[in-house]
């Protein structure tokens, strides 16, 4: 890629991640316009009064802002960890929560809601069974001294994921049907709905810290995925920057599975669509993956909450968008994943 | 500058292949490791790089154990060409050669401009420069193993260590690969290679060492070195030697009868 066509990729993920937050605003019971965004924040900027109706403020302000926050935040994180990983695991159809993430918080929802623990507390032990998932995982996986490190920790991911799997079956075979199970299904599936101001706030600090630490490590990816025996040889201290690009990357995921639910399929097709417009160098790519991810999350949230009367689950949209786009992706892959 | 092993036992965490490794690699020098496939030679490669721990001996760079390298230093002395792999990633030639800058830069910090400097110079001196947007995944295999042999160069090192350089490669490339193995050591570097091709060593290399069980059978000249008798011991297997008018030598696998 030469830095003309980085730029003109750049330029287009840009313009779709801006065509995504205006489409959002203006989509609605409340249809809020570039203008109306516009004096506003030129009205908070000057301290002065916006002259818009408290209605429109309170929508802008209340509820489709902290929710259009989210989307791009869970978006952002969901894509770029699927980038850091599908290097690290050098295997361009690995997602986010191959090692864990999404089964471990799921787990740790579930056992919430069937305990009848407030949201704040159901997404505490999502998060926290976020970590704990990945954490075990990475501990079984460096005790098992043998073969090549990245694919015990991606068997030991599968094989743990599974146990998780029969423990959330359990604690919904255990759930009341009438009023915990559909709270389960409903978070399972994933949703941005009822989203407000106080939701952002432990959404923002794992996803900044940890795609800080992944953005500050991204020219280190290229070799990443090369062979261990390789990346060592060129000078790379392969188990700690490990560490950090698995954590960074398990913090993002599992703050963003507790805000709003398993949302599949980001985490694997926005890097994708990222490489197509600025290339495979990881560089180019994780910065590009996190615009493109916030974009492309909040277009499918902005589809879920107005497609139909009742709201989609996110996790439906993100499958029935995914799935033919991967198996094109598939049939379309030459030598390499460009 | 020199590259030395005396006594050295090598091999896996729990296994030990080969032992008694006597080596001295000095620079503008290639070394061949001739020996059977499944004897230990890719093993003491990649020990000789630091990638394994030594089971016993001593194996010394510069005057100083290896193992008291940082492995960023040690990049920047070894140089490792790997068998030539097809790839994951549609990286450019040029990102590949950039990757071998690793041990230049900052764990945080872009390819500077000297990085991109230093990359465009050893493409062009393998002469690949047509290549360096080209994807690493869709170009052949011999442009492969160039590409990484230039990776390898953009570390700057002193010693070029590769594994089996031509072994996926075609007639026509396995020439041009080992051609630029002979002109490295004109630059002063000094370069070791695996191969099980007898006639290779006998045409690149200054000395061989015959490797069998993980034992150097025999270290020397190549020319001196490399007999019908030696040769079949080495591979416990019938040898022919043909010779031309000039005295030039090639060994083909024999027929026993």
């Amino acid at each position: 890629m030469t830095p003309a066509s980085t730029l003109r990729g750049n330029t287009i993920a840009f313009a779709l991640l801006a065509a995504a937050i205006l489409l959002a605003f203006g989509l609605g019971r409340f249809p809020v316009g570039a203008g109306d965004l516009a004096r506003l924040l030129w009205a908070t900027l000057t301290l002065q009064p916006s002259g818009l109706s408290p209605q429109i403020e309170a929508v802008i302000w209340n509820i489709r802002g902290p929710r259009i926050v989210a989307a791009l935040l869970c978006g952002a994180a969901l894509a770029v960890a699927g980038a850091a990983f599908q290097g690290l695991f050098r295997n361009p159809l690995v997602s986010p929560d191959i090692l864990g993430a999404s089964s471990g918080a799921a787990l740790g929802a579930v056992v919430g809601i069937y305990f009848s623990l407030g949201l704040f507390a159901i997404q505490f032990s999502a998060f926290v069974g976020g970590l704990a998932a990945v954490g075990a995982v990475y501990a079984i996986g460096s005790t098992i001294r043998r073969g090549d490190p990245v694919l015990v920790l991606v068997l030991t991911g599968v094989v743990v994921g599974s146990l998780l799997g029969a423990g959330i079956g359990l604690v919904k075979y255990w759930a009341d049907p009438y009023n915990q199970l559909p709270a389960m299904t409903f978070w399972l599936l994933g949703s941005l709905a009822g989203t407000g101001k106080p939701d952002l706030i432990p959404l923002l600090g794992p996803v900044l810290g940890g795609t800080a630490v992944l953005l500050a490590l991204r020219w280190r990816m290229n070799a990443m995925s090369l062979p261990e025996e390789e990346a060592r040889a060129l000078g790379l201290a392969t188990g700690p920057l490990r560490v950090a690009i698995v954590a960074a990357a398990t913090l993002v995921t599992a703050a963003s599975v507790a805000a709003a639910g398993i949302i599949g399929w980001v985490g694997l097709v926005v890097p994708h669509l990222a490489r197509f417009l600025v290339g495979p160098d990881f560089g180019k790519l994780v910065p590009t993956a996190a615009i493109l991810g916030g974009g492309y999350l909040l277009l499918i949230d902005t589809l879920a909450r107005t497609a139909a009367p009742v709201e989609t689950p996110l996790g439906i949209l993100t499958a029935v968008i995914g799935t033919p786009f991967f198996i094109w992706l598939l049939a379309s892959a030459r030598g390499g994943w460009s | 500058m020199s590259l030395q092993a005396s006594a050295l036992a090598y091999g896996y965490p729990q296994r030990t292949i080969g032992r008694e490794i006597g080596l001295d690699l000095k620079s503008g020098e290639v070394l061949a490791l001739l020996g059977p496939n499944g004897h230990g030679k890719t093993t003491l490669l990649k020990t000789l790089l630091g990638l394994l721990r030594p089971h016993g001996g001593k194996l010394v760079l510069d005057g100083r154990p290896l193992a008291a390298f940082s492995l960023r230093e040690r990049a920047r002395k070894l140089g490792y060409v790997p068998q030539a792999h097809a790839g994951i990633f549609a990286f450019t030639v040029l990102e590949v050669v950039l990757m071998g800058r690793t041990s230049h830069g900052g764990l945080f910090g872009k390819p500077s401009r000297r990085d991109h400097e230093v990359a465009h110079v050893m493409i062009e001196r393998l002469g690949i420069g047509a290549l360096a947007q080209r994807p690493y995944t869709e170009i052949s295999g011999g442009e492969r193993q160039l590409a990484l042999i230039a990776r390898a160069l953009a570390q700057e090192p002193s010693f070029i260590i590769l594994d089996e350089p031509t072994a996926s490669l075609d007639f026509g490339n396995q020439g041009k690969v080992m051609g630029e193995i002979r002109w490295l050591a004109a630059e002063g570097l000094g370069v070791l290679f695996t191969t099980h091709d007898p006639n290779q060593a006998l045409a690149y290399a200054d000395r061989v060492m015959l490797l069998r069980d993980g034992k150097a059978i025999a270290t020397g000249e190549s020319g001196d070195l490399l007999t019908q008798e030696r040769l079949e011991d080495l591979y416990r297997a019938p040898v022919d030697v043909v010779r031309d008018g000039d005295g030039r030598v090639a060994f083909l696998p024999g027929s026993g009868g």
